[in-house]
C-alpha cells in the first residue's frame, strides 16, 4: 500500500484542518457543510441535493460497510440516489480501510477514486463542526500533498444555478398505472421514484424547466434539489400554473421551498442548515410528531405565507418550517425527506396521503 | 395528562445487586424519583438495598428497607395508599412483583393505577407463548420456539426443531438457566434445572453466529415513537448480551440495515402498546436482511442505562414522565435545554462496553461464557475510534490488563479451541491468536465476529508490532507515538513495547514516554457529550478525553475552584454500588460547599457518572495517566480518592509524587496502612495486638512457622496461578496441596502465611477522624464467625452481643490507630474478638463497604462528615445521643451462585457475594428476618435438610434443631447429624449421601422432588474440598433454587427468627418512623 498523503482543508475564514487523504488526489472546492447521520453516506454522496458540497460526518467513523454495487432495477439506481457522486469530497475523523457487509462490493475510498471525489480523514470533524455551527456554513477547499493552497480557488455553490445543472436534461417515464404523476426533477433521489411507482403510478418526469402543464397529468410532485430556490424561478413560474389548475401537488425539500414561492411566500437562507437524520418536526395543532431525514440550507420563512396557505409541520428544535399546505386544495409539501434514504422512515405515508388525493 | 391526580407514587426498587440485575437500576430508580420530584409527587420506595443511592436522604419522601415481594408490597400499598405504581424502574424483580400484584387484584383493590406500559403489555412480552403470538399478528418474525413445561415435552420439541437448540426459561431475568444444548443428554439436565425457576421453558433453533443487534426504544401515549440508540454486541448470538462487549451505535448495519430494523422496532413498541421506555432485540443474518426478534424488554433495562450513558439522553427520566402522561414534544433536550426530547441522539463518538468478570474468585466454575449471564459488572470506553476506545475498555476492566496488547502472555493451549469455544479471556485470546499469525478470516470463521472489528483490532496488532521494532523511547517516531495513542495505547503499553524490558525502571520509563509526548504537543482533547452531533451546543459537561481530535470543547478558567472526586471504577465482587454511594454523597457535600464538583468514573451502572449529579463528569479511565491529564487541564483545589474503594486508593502514592493536593489523610498515612509491614510496625510500636504473621519464601520457612502458631492457617500467595486468592489450610496436606496448585512461593513470589483465629468475632470500626481525632464512628458485628469473608458475612449494627469492654477497648485501639496515622477523611479497621482480646486484621484509610448501612442505620452521613472534614471545614461531631439506637439493623449478602454454573456455594475468606441489603427491625429477629427474605430466602413451609458439620457446629445448630423440631418441621438429616440429634431427643429422618449409592432415601432425590424447601449444609472444614458429597448436596441446591444455608451461626440465626417471629408480625415502618 502507498504512503497516505496529507491533506488540507482551508475554510474561507482562513482556518486549516490536516488530515489525511483516502479519496482521489486532486484539489476541490464547495460549501463545507456537516451531517450528524451515523449511517448512509452511499446515499448520501449520491444525493443531488449535496451538489457542490463538501460533506462532513460528525459520527467520527467512516466507511464500515464498503460501497454496494453500481446498478440499475427498474431504470433507476438500485442503491445509490443518483447516478454518480454529487458531493465534492467528505470529510470524517476515521476511515475504515477495511469494510464489512455482505452487500458491498468494494471500499468507499476506492469508489471516490472512481469517481474522482476527494475524501480526507484524520481531521476533528467536532471542531470543524462547531466551527461551522458558530460562524456558519462556509466555502472550503482540498487541497492534496505538497500542493500550494492557491491550487484551486474557493468555489460558492449557492451562486450558480444547481437545479438547472442537476436536472434530467429529457423527459423519463417509469412504472406503469392508471394515474400519472408528473415529476419535476431539481435533483430529484431515486427514492422518490421508487416511492412512488412503488404506489402504481406512472411517472413522468421532466427537467426543472419543463411545461408540465402541456402534459395531462392526475398529480404533480416537486423534488428536492440543492442550492438556492431563487435560481429555480422557472419552476416556481410552472407551479403558478398548476396551482391554477388545481390538481393534486405535492413536494419535498426543494419542492416544499418552489412551492412556497408560487404561493407567494419567501425563503432565506439557515445559518448551517438542517443535515442530519433525527431533525424532530411536529404537525401544526396536533400531538403529532416526526423523526425525519433532512437536507436542506434554505428554509421557507411561514410568515410570509398568503392567507389561503398555512404551514404543515414546524421543526420542533429550532421552529423553523418543515411544510406547508393549501387551506382548501389537494397542495401539500414537506421539508423534510419523507422518502428518507438515508435517514428514518416514518414519514413516507405522505406519499399514500398524495396518492390518495389523486 | 392522566385521568386520576397523582399525588403519590409507590416505586419498586431492585433489591440486592445480583448477576443480571445490578447498579442500572439504582441509576434508572432514582431518575424516575427525580422526574417525580419535579412533578411536586409524592414518592415512596421500597428497596432493601441500602448501599443504592435512590435509598438516601432527599431521593424519595418514603423508604421501606423492605423485601421487594409481593406480600410486603402490598402491606406497604395499604399503609401509604399510593394512587400510582411505577414497575419499570426496579429491574425484572419490580417487574414479576408487579405482573403478580396486578393478577391477584391488590392492585385494583387498593385502586393503584400502573403508570406507563400497562401490566398486560408486559405480560405480553414476558410470556414468551403470548410474545410470540403478540408479534405474529403484524408478521414481525420471532425465533422458532416451543414453551414446554415437562422434559419429555421439551425432547420432543426439540427433536421437531432439530439441534442445536437454546434453553430459556421464561420470566427469568439475564438468562438465568438458559443454554445450548446439542443433545438429548444435555437438554434433559438444562431443562430440569430451569423448570425449577420457572414454570415454563423455551425450546428454540439456535441461530449462533447471527449478529445481534439492539435498539431503545420510547414511545409516549400520543403513539410518538422514537429510537434513542441502537447497539451491536461484538459476540454474535449465542453469547448473552450482558456477556458481550457491545458497541453503540452499530457499527457493521448499513443505512438499510439501520432502518429496516429501526421502523420493526417501532412497529413493535406500537402494537404491544408500550408508554415508556422498551428495548427491542434481534437477531440479523450476517448475509441477508433476515431477522428475528429475540426478545423485548417492556421495561428500563441494563441496556438501557447503557444507552442511557451512551448518549446523554435520560431514558429512565424520560420514561417516567411519559409515565405520568406526558407527551414526548412537550419534555426538553436535558443536555441541550432548548431543543425537544423527541429525537434521536446523534453520536459522535463511538462507545465500547465491556463486561467485567470475576470468575476466579469461584472453586469448581465453568469458564465458558454463553447464554446465562455471568458478569458482575460492566465498563463503558468512549473514544473516537474503535481502537481507542476498545483499549481504554480493556483497561478499565481492571485485571491487570493495559488494553488489546502489552498485557501478561495468557497461557492458552488451543488457541483455535479457545477461540471456538469462547471464555472471559476470549478477548486476549484473539490477540494472541493474531500475533501468531491468525488471519483475520481464519478468526472469523472460527468466532464468527464481524470482520469490521477484528480488522480493526488487527491494527493494534500492526502498531504493536510497529512499536516492537523500535528500540528505546529514545528512537520513538513521533508520528508512530501519535498514531499509538490515537489507537489507544497507553504510556505504559508504548514504554513496554519500545523499551521491552523495564529493568525495574516502570514508573520512570513511563514518565519518559508522558515527557516526550507533552514536549511535542501529543495530548489528548477534551469532547463533550452533547446529544446532538454538535449541532447544538451543550449545557452540560458530559466529558470524555481523546486523542482523536484537536481541540478541548471546555475553556478551563484554571481558578482552583474544582474539587476532583476519583469513583469506583467497574462494579466487582468487593467494590460495587456502596461506592457509588459514597462518591454521589461527596459530589453532593462538594458542590454544597461552594466547590466545583468533578467526578471521574466510567461504570455506566451508576448513579456518580450522571451528568447531572456534579459540575464536570469526565467519562474516563481512573488510570494514573489518565487523572494526571484531568488533573493537568482542571488544576483542582484537590482530589478526594478516599471515597472509592481500593481503585484510587492504589492511586495515591503517585499522585502525591506527582504532587497533586490529596484532600483528606495524606499519601503516606495511607501507604503506611496499606504497606504490611509498615503497619505492622506502627500496631507493634503502640502495643496493638494482631494475629501473628510472615512473609515467606520456602516451603520450610512456612512451616517453621505453623510449628508456632499452628493450624489452621491463612495462606495468601503473592502471585496466583489459577483459582483464589487465599485459602486457609488446616493440615500440612491441604497446605501442600494448595500451595502446589494455586501458588508459586520463592523469593520472588512470597507468600504470607498468618495464624488463623477460630471461633472468633469479627467486628468492624467505620469511624471519620479529623487530624488523627475520631469525629464520628461505627461499631458493628458480623454474625458469622471470623474466616468468612467481611463481604459476605452478615452484618450487626448496633452490635447486641459484644462485651461492653470489647467497645471499650476497639474504640481505643481505634483512636490510637486514627492518631497515629493522623487520619483526617474516613477509615475503617476490621478486629477479631475472643473473649475481650482484640487484635487488628485490617486497616483502611478509605470508605469502606459499610459506609452506607451504618451512615443509614445511624442517620448520620458519615460521608457528609468527611468530605467536610477533607475540605478543610470544622468537623461537626455528631450529639452523643445520636450513637444510641433503640432499634437494629442487618446487612445481609446477595449470592449470586444460580448464575455460576459448577460453583460450589460456599462462604470462605474469598469475597464471593455480589451484592447485598440492610434492613432494620425492633430486634435482631426482625432485622434479619427482612434482610434474609430480601436476599431472596423463603422460609420453609415443610421440610427442612440438616448436615451440620463438626462436632462444634452441630451443637452449635442444637438449639435451632430444637426449634424446628418444634414447630412441627419435618427434619431429614444426614449420618452424622441424624445420629446426633436422635441424641438430643429430635425426631429426624436419615437421608444418604451421594456416594452412599445403595441406600434409600438418597437426600439429591429428596431435592429434585422438591421433598425439602430449606437446606442447610454446613462443611467440616474450611478448606475447598472439590466434588464431595457436601458439594453435590449444596449444589443441587442451588440448581433447583431451594434456599441454602452453609453458616452455623446465619443458620442458627435465621431459623430462630421464622420459628419465633411469624412473617405477619413484622413491622412495616418506613426508614424515617425509627
Amino acid at each position: 500500500m502507498s504512503a497516505e498523503q496529507r491533506g488540507r482543508l482551508i475554510l474561507e475564514d482562513g482556518t486549516v484542518f490536516e488530515g489525511k487523504s483516502f479519496g482521489y488526489e486532486s484539489p476541490t472546492a464547495g460549501e463545507v457543510v456537516f451531517n450528524t447521520a451515523m449511517t448512509g453516506y452511499p446515499e448520501s454522496l449520491t444525493d443531488p441535493s449535496y451538489e457542490g458540497q463538501i460533506l462532513v460526518t460528525t459520527y467520527p467513523i467512516l466507511g464500515n460497510y464498503g460501497v454496494p454495487p453500481r446498478g440499475e432495477k427498474d431504470s433507476v439506481s438500485e442503491f445509490y440516489e443518483s447516478d454518480h457522486i454529487h458531493a465534492r469530497a467528505i470529510i470524517a475523523q476515521d476511515y475504515s480501510k477495511e469494510h464489512s457487509h455482505w452487500l458491498s462490493n468494494r471500499s468507499l475510498g476506492d469508489w471516490l477514486k472512481e469517481e474522482h471525489i476527494p475524501g480526507l480523514y484524520g481531521i476533528d470533524t467536532r471542531a470543524l463542526t462547531k466551527h461551522l455551527r458558530e460562524k456558519g456554513s462556509m466555502l472550503g477547499k482540498i487541497v492534496i500533498g505538497d500542493a500550494s493552497d492557491d491550487s484551486i480557488d474557493f468555489y460558492d455553490p449557492n451562486k450558480e444555478n444547481l437545479v438547472g445543472k442537476v436536472s434530467c436534461k429529457n423527459v423519463e417515464t417509469f412504472g406503469d398505472g392508471e394515474k400519472t404523476v408528473v415529476l419535476v426533477d431539481c435533483g430529484v433521489k431515486h427514492n422518490i421514484i421508487r416511492c412512488l411507482t412503488r404506489r402504481g403510478v406512472k411517472v413522468i418526469m421532466v427537467p426543472w424547466d419543463y411545461d408540465f402543464t402541456t402534459i395531462d397529468y392526475d398529480g404533480l410532485f416537486i423534488s428536492n434539489g440543492p442550492g438556492n430556490p431563487d435560481f429555480a424561478e422557472k419552476t416556481v413560474e410552472n407551479l403558478k400554473k398548476a396551482i391554477d389548475k388545481g390538481k393534486p401537488i405535492c413536494g419535498i425539500c426543494m419542492g416544499n421551498q418552489l412551492l412556497s414561492k408560487a404561493a407567494g411566500a419567501k425563503t432565506y437562507k439557515l445559518k448551517y442548515g438542517h443535515r442530519s437524520h433525527n431533525q424532530p418536526v411536529r404537525k401544526v395543532d396536533s400531538d403529532i410528531c416526526f423523526v425525519t431525514s433532512q437536507n436542506h440550507g434554505f428554509a421557507v420563512d411561514s410568515s410570509t405565507l398568503p392567507e389561503d396557505w398555512e404551514p404543515l409541520f414546524i421543526n420542533m428544535n429550532d421552529g423553523t418550517n418543515e411544510g406547508i399546505r393549501h387551506k382548501t386544495k389537494p397542495f401539500f409539501s414537506a421539508q423534510f425527506h419523507p422518502e428518507a434514504s438515508s435517514g428514518p422512515k416514518d414519514t413516507e405515508f405522505l406519499f399514500d396521503d398524495f396518492i390518495s388525493l389523486l | 395528562m392522566t385521568e386520576v391526580k397523582i399525588k403519590k407514587v409507590l416505586l419498586l426498587g431492585s433489591g440486592a445487586l445480583k448477576i443480571g440485575e445490578a447498579g442500572e437500576f439504582d441509576y434508572s430508580g432514582s431518575q424516575a424519583l427525580k422526574a417525580m420530584k419535579e412533578e411536586g409527587i409524592e414518592t415512596v420506595l421500597i428497596n432493601p438495598n441500602i448501599a443504592t443511592v435512590q435509598t438516601s436522604d432527599g431521593f424519595a419522601d418514603k423508604i421501606y428497607f423492605l423485601p421487594v415481594t409481593p406480600y410486603f408490597v402490598e402491606k406497604v400499598i395499604e399503609k401509604e395508599r399510593p394512587q400510582g405504581i411505577l414497575l419499570a424502574f426496579g429491574g425484572q424483580t419490580a417487574l414479576n412483583c408487579g405482573v403478580e400484584l396486578y393478577q391477584s387484584g391488590v392492585l385494583e383493590k387498593y385502586g393503584v393505577q400502573v403508570l406507563g406500559t400497562p401490566v398486560q403489555a408486559i405480560m405480553d412480552t414476558e410470556d414468551r407463548e403470548l410474545f410470540v403470538k403478540k408479534l405474529d399478528e403484524i408478521d414481525v418474525k420471532t425465533i422458532k420456539s416451543e414453551a414446554v413445561e415437562s422434559v419429555d415435552a421439551a425432547l420432543d420439541a426439540a427433536s421437531a426443531l432439530g439441534y442445536p437448540v437454546i434453553v430459556r426459561a421464561a420470566y427469568a431475568l439475564g438468562g438465568l438457566g438458559s443454554g445450548f444444548c446439542d443433545n438429548e443428554e444435555e437438554l434433559r439436565i438444562l431443562v430440569e434445572k430451569a423448570l425449577s425457576f420457572s414454570p415454563q421453558v423455551l425450546v428454540e433453533k439456535s441461530l449462533k453466529g447471527w449478529k445481534e443487534v439492539e435498539y431503545e426504544v420510547v414511545r409516549d401515549r400520543y403513539d410518538n415513537c422514537i429510537t434513542v440508540c441502537n447497539m451491536e454486541n461484538l459476540d454474535p448470538l449465542g453469547i448473552h448480551t450482558g456477556e458481550s462487549i457491545v458497541v453503540a451505535p452499530s457499527q457493521t448495519l448499513s443505512n438499510e440495515d439501520y432502518h429496516y430494523l429501526r421502523k420493526l422496532a417501532i412497529k413493535i413498541i406500537r402494537h404491544i402498546g408500550i408508554v415508556g421506555e422498551c428495548n427491542v432485540q434481534y437477531a440479523f443474518d450476517p448475509q441477508s436482511m433476515d431477522y428475528r426478534v429475540i426478545e423485548v424488554n417492556a421495561r428500563l433495562s441494563r441496556s438501557s442505562a447503557l444507552a442511557s450513558k451512551a448518549t446523554g439522553y435520560p431514558l429512565a427520566f424520560v420514561a417516567a414522565k411519559l409515565g405520568l402522561g406526558y407527551g414526548l414534544f412537550d419534555l426538553r433536550n436535558s443536555v441541550t435545554k432548548e431543543t425537544s426530547a423527541f429525537f434521536e441522539p446523534a453520536l459522535d463518538y463511538i462507545v465500547v462496553k465491556i463486561p467485567r468478570w470475576d470468575l476466579g474468585k469461584f472453586h469448581g466454575v465453568r469458564r465458558e461464557i454463553g447464554s446465562s449471564m455471568k458478569s458482575v459488572g460492566e465498563v463503558m470506553a468512549i473514544g473516537r475510534t474503535f481502537e481507542e476506545a476498545i483499549q481504554k475498555g480493556l483497561r478499565m476492566i481492571g485485571q491487570g490488563m493495559h488494553g488489546f496488547v502489552g498485557n501478561h502472555e495468557l497461557k492458552v493451549g488451543d488457541v483455535e479451541k479457545a477461540l471456538r469455544e469462547p471464555t472471559d479471556k476470549r478477548i486476549f485470546v484473539i490477540a494472541q491468536a493474531m500475533q501468531q499469525g491468525l488471519s483475520v478470516e481464519k478468526i472469523h470463521e472460527l468466532t464468527k465476529i464481524d470482520r469490521w472489528f477484528l480488522h480493526k483490532l488487527h491494527h493494534i496488532i500492526d502498531t504493536e508490532n510497529e512499536l516492537d521494532q523500535t528500540e528505546g523511547i529514545k528512537n520513538l517516531d513521533l508520528s508512530l507515538l501519535r498514531k499509538a495513542k490515537e489507537e489507544g495505547f497507553s504510556d505504559f503499553q508504548i514504554a513496554k513495547l519500545v523499551e521491552k524490558d523495564f529493568n525495574g525502571k516502570v514508573e520512570e520509563k513511563i514518565g519518559e514516554v508522558r515527557q516526550l509526548r507533552k514536549s511535542n504537543g501529543i495530548l489528548p482533547v477534551v469532547k463533550q457529550i452533547d446529544t446532538l452531533g454538535g449541532e447544538f451546543p451543550a449545557q452540560t459537561n458530559y466529558l470524555y478525553l481523546t486523542y482523536n481530535g484537536s481541540e478541548n470543547d471546555i475553556k478551563y478558567l484554571h481558578d482552583g475552584r474544582s474539587v476532583v472526586v476519583l469513583g469506583s471504577g467497574a462494579y466487582r465482587i468487593g467494590s460495587s454500588v456502596e461506592f457509588d454511594w459514597c462518591s454521589v454523597n461527596a459530589l453532593m457535600t462538594v458542590k454544597k460547599e461552594g466547590w466545583r464538583s468533578v467526578m471521574i468514573n466510567y461504570n455506566p451502572e451508576t448513579v456518580s457518572t450522571d451528568y447531572d449529579m456534579c459540575d464536570r463528569l469526565y467519562f474516563d479511565e481512573l488510570t494514573y495517566e489518565r487523572v494526571m491529564d484531568i488533573l493537568e487541564l482542571e488544576n483542582p483545589h484537590g482530589v478526594i480518592l478516599s471515597v472509592g474503594g481500593q481503585i484510587p486508593n492504589n492511586l495515591a502514592t503517585r499522585l502525591d509524587k506527582a504532587g497533586v493536593n490529596i484532600l483528606g489523610t495524606s499519601a503516606k498515612s495511607i501507604d503506611n496502612a496499606e504497606d504490611r509491614h509498615k503497619f505492622s510496625a506502627m500496631l507493634d510500636e503502640h502495643g496493638i495486638d494482631q494475629p501473628r504473621w510472615r512473609e515467606l519464601t520456602s516451603l520450610d520457612d512456612i512451616n517453621k512457622f505453623i510449628e508456632e502458631v499452628g493450624f489452621p492457617v491463612l495462606v495468601r500467595p503473592s502471585y496466583v496461578l489459577s483459582g483464589a486468592a487465599m485459602n486457609v489450610c488446616s493440615n500440612h496436606e491441604e497446605l501442600e496441596r494448595f500451595l502446589k496448585l494455586a501458588a508459586n512461593v520463592s523469593k520472588q513470589h512470597p507468600v504470607v502465611v498468618t495464624e488463623f483465629i477460630q471461633h472468633a468475632k469479627e467486628i468492624e470500626m467505620d469511624a471519620v477522624a479529623d487530624k488523627g481525632e475520631i469525629i464520628a464512628y461505627a461499631i458493628s458485628e458480623h454474625i458469622e464467625f471470623a474466616g468468612v469473608h467481611s463481604g459476605d458475612a452478615t452484618i450487626q449494627f448496633p452490635p447486641q452481643k459484644l462485651y461492653v469492654e470489647t467497645m471499650r477497648r476497639i474504640k481505643k485501639v481505634s483512636s490510637q490507630i486514627a492518631k497515629a496515622l493522623n487520619i483526617s477523611g474516613p477509615f475503617n479497621i476490621q478486629y477479631l474478638a475472643k473473649n475481650n482480646d482484640i487484635k487488628v486484621i485490617e486497616c483502611n484509610l478509605r470508605a469502606s463497604r459499610s459506609f452506607p448501612f451504618v451512615s443509614k442505620v445511624l442517620k448520620i452521613n458519615f460521608i457528609d462528615i468527611a468530605t467536610k472534614i477533607m475540605l478543610g471545614l470544622p468537623a461537626e461531631r455528631p450529639h452523643k445521643n445520636a450513637f444510641d439506637l433503640d432499634y437494629v439493623g442487618i446487612k445481609a449478602s446477595q449470592f449470586s451462585f444460580s448464575r455460576l454454573q459448577g460453583a460450589d456455594p460456599v462462604l470462605g475468606v474469598d469475597m464471593s457475594s455480589t451484592g447485598e441489603v440492610g434492613c432494620i427491625g425492633v430486634d435482631t429477629d426482625e432485622a434479619i428476618l427482612k434482610s434474609m427474605l430480601s436476599v431472596g430466602y423463603r422460609i420453609p413451609k415443610h421440610a427442612v435438610l440438616l448436615s451440620t458439620g463438626s462436632p462444634k457446629q452441630k451443637i452449635d445448630m442444637l438449639d435451632a434443631a430444637h426449634k424446628l423440631f418444634n414447630k412441627g418441621y419435618k427434619i431429614y438429616a444426614t449420618g452424622g447429624t441424624h445420629q446426633f440429634l436422635t441424641e438430643n431427643g429430635i425426631g429426624a429422618t436419615k437421608v444418604y449421601w451421594p456416594s452412599q449409592k445403595e441406600m434409600e432415601p438418597q437426600a439429591l432425590d429428596l431435592l429434585h422432588d422438591k421433598e425439602i424447601d430449606l437446606v442447610v449444609n454446613i462443611p467440616k472444614n474450611l478448606t475447598s474440598t472439590e466434588l464431595t458429597n457436601g458439594y453435590k448436596i449444596r449444589r443441587a441446591a442451588i440448581d433447583l433454587n431451594i434456599p441454602l444455608l452453609t453458616n452455623a451461626r446465619l443458620a442458627s440465626a435465621f431459623i430462630e427468627a421464622f420459628t419465633s417471629l411469624p412473617v405477619d408480625e413484622i413491622e412495616i415502618k418506613s426508614w424515617d418512623e425509627y
